[in-house]
């Protein structure tokens, strides 16, 4: 009886098989439109010098020379770190507070969740302008703007932010809240345990796999942002160096990334390409560092 | 027992306090929408001088900014709305089918092939956007990929990652043998996925329309570099061309655009909100 399913399943899987020009061929054209062949080669290019990407010449690993002693780029990508850093712990620790009250049965839980979650329907673009009209409105009064002081720029930035990811966190928070077994619950009530108490052991162990994927995605959301960045202060202010490149003190990486291909010198491509290469490999292991870490610390289930 | 009812009095009015405060928390997050409301109605200037000041007889220009806006910056803002929206709806519903079927394909055939362009989709899910602009977009341009009309393509492509590794997900947890049955009594498996699979994954397909649809409406640099601006634009490239547009910013005008990109958002969102909030719960493994 065994042996005929397994034949059966066989027979249903090589029939199956013919008709992938059907199901699987178009989602793999475009996918190799799309994805496979621009990433092929961006990485390829990042070894040339080029202005099209049908004229390069092969320069090894130059770009990477360049970029590495770029002082925008290393001003960025500290920049971008602090920013990161920052955020990770304020959305966290905020979504993470809301969530807790909110799963406490307080009146209006449902209308506040509503609330909390609407900015993050908002695209970036156009949440970068609400802000910096609420920003220059505060700013004005004292004759300055958003744009004339780089510490504002980054705490409009992180203001922002949190104003848009705190609804997001929170919804991931209250999933693993509410999937906290009841009874373990109880059983710290009965046991006498105060609710610190109560918060530390046995809830926080409980939805560490959400803090894993919240953590995770704030991290990863705060390297890769760009839109909000461009609308909010674009980069600037910025200071002239003496040898007359140029830093904009509150670039992150992406916009700096951007400009470098977009901006006035087109010689500078392969280099923006480098730099994107070395942003792909950040992005990608800061996510599988910190995936392995936070994981060790999951209740083992 | 005397101290249990006075321990509940004071847990009782503990959540009430709590409510009052996220009360006051909730006017506070949506405040930036109003401001935003408000600086619709107030004439240009006022809007930099007197952002949170009410309407004046001065500052108030009733529809103004919103007539203004209209054609404001050269470019018909219903254009934007509607080439938004053709690029919305086509690359969900182009994601959605192809993706589903791939990804039961993959899930059903146990090859080496099917696995290899499942991981790789997997892989594509970390790679940050920059990392493929300048190729992508030159890749679109020689492929003519850069109307509303074909944009989808590039759509389906970059975000294939995501929405096949949710499908796949899906379909492992359906049995087979539905799909067995429906095989031996003859059916091809273009019928069986489209009268026996695709019903099953109904709430996947919702999870992953919504996260589609609030990344491509709101997306910015995607499109900004593959269309042909000159053309067309999308409302994000719209609010961003006028800010970013040199010589004089029209506030007021860019306000009222910006309340009337808000509206359609807030619409959708308090019609779908349950689905909404599954769906970007769903989605929480994109990195």
């Amino acid at each position: 009886m065994k042996k005929k399913k397994v034949t059966n399943r066989t027979m249903i899987q090589e029939s199956t098989q013919k008709w992938a020009p059907v199901f699987l061929w178009p989602m793999l054209v475009a996918f190799v439109i799309g994805f496979v062949w621009p990433f092929l080669q961006g990485l390829f290019l990042s070894f040339t010098q080029f202005k099209t990407t049908s004229k390069w010449t092969f320069i090894g690993i130059d770009n990477y020379i360049k970029a590495f002693q770029d002082e925008s780029f290393r001003y960025s990508f500290g920049y971008t770190a602090l920013y990161a850093i920052v955020s990770l712990i304020l959305i966290n620790v905020l979504a993470f507070a809301i969530a807790y009250a909110l799963t406490q049965k307080i009146r209006g839980a449902n209308l506040f969740r509503t609330v909390f979650f609407m900015p993050n329907l908002i695209g970036g673009i156009v949440l970068g302008y609400i802000w910096s009209m609420i920003f220059d409105g505060v700013l004005g009064a004292y004759g300055e703007s958003i744009l004339t002081n780089s510490t504002w720029g980054f705490w409009g930035l992180i203001i922002l932010m949190c104003w848009q990811q705190i609804g997001y966190m929170m919804i991931i928070y209250i999933a693993g809240l509410q999937a906290v077994p009841g009874d373990m619950l109880e059983a710290a009530q009965i046991d006498g345990a105060s609710n610190t108490k109560t918060l530390f052991k046995v809830i926080i162990p409980n939805v560490m796999p959400s803090i894993t994927i919240c953590m995770f995605l704030s991290l990863t959301n705060g390297f890769k942002l760009f839109d909000q960045n461009l609308a909010l202060t674009g980069g600037l202010p910025f200071i002239i160096n003496p040898d007359g490149t140029s830093v904009h003190t509150t670039e992150m990486l992406a916009l700096n990334i951007y400009n470098t291909f977009y901006g006035q010198n087109v010689n500078s491509r392969g280099v923006a390409q480098a730099k994107a290469v070395l942003f792909f490999i950040l992005v990608a292991t800061i996510g599988l560092i910190q995936l392995g870490y936070t994981r060790k610390k999951e209740v083992q289930q | 027992m005397k101290r249990r009812t006075s321990d509940l009095r004071s847990q009782k009015r503990g959540r009430a306090a709590l409510s009052a405060l996220f009360a006051v928390i909730s006017i506070i997050y949506v405040f930036p929408v109003f401001m935003v409301l408000l600086n619709s109605f107030k004439a240009n200037t006022f809007v930099k001088t007197d952002t949170f000041g009410w309407l004046t007889e001065e500052s108030f220009v009733g529809f103004d900014n919103f007539i203004k806006g209209m054609t404001f910056g050269g470019y018909a803002f219903w254009k934007s709305v509607l080439y938004s929206t053709v690029i919305t709806l086509l690359s969900t519903a182009l994601i959605l089918l192809c993706t589903s079927m791939a990804a039961w394909f993959i899930s059903r055939v146990d090859s080496k092939f099917c696995r290899a362009v499942y991981y790789t989709c997997v892989f594509s899910m970390v790679v940050p956007f920059q990392m493929v602009m300048f190729t992508l977009s030159k890749t679109a341009d020689t492929l003519k990929l850069n109307t509303p009309w074909t944009i989808p393509v590039i759509y389906l492509g970059f975000g294939a990652g995501l929405a096949v590794f949710m499908f796949v997900g899906f379909v492992k947890s359906i049995p087979l043998e539905i799909e067995e049955a429906a095989a031996i009594d003859g059916c091809s498996p273009l019928r069986t996925y489209f009268s026996v699979v695709l019903p099953m994954m109904k709430p996947t397909m919702i999870s992953v329309a919504i996260l589609e649809i609030m990344w491509v409406w709101n997306d910015y640099l995607l499109p900004y570099l593959v269309l042909d601006r000159t053309k067309y634009m999308t409302i994000p490239i719209h609010i961003q061309y006028l800010k970013g547009s040199y010589g004089t910013v029209d506030l007021g005008a860019t306000m009222a655009l910006i309340f009337l990109s808000i509206v359609p958002v807030i619409v959708f969102y308090l019609i779908c909100q349950k689905h909404i909030i599954k769906g970007v719960a769903a989605g929480a493994v994109k990195g």
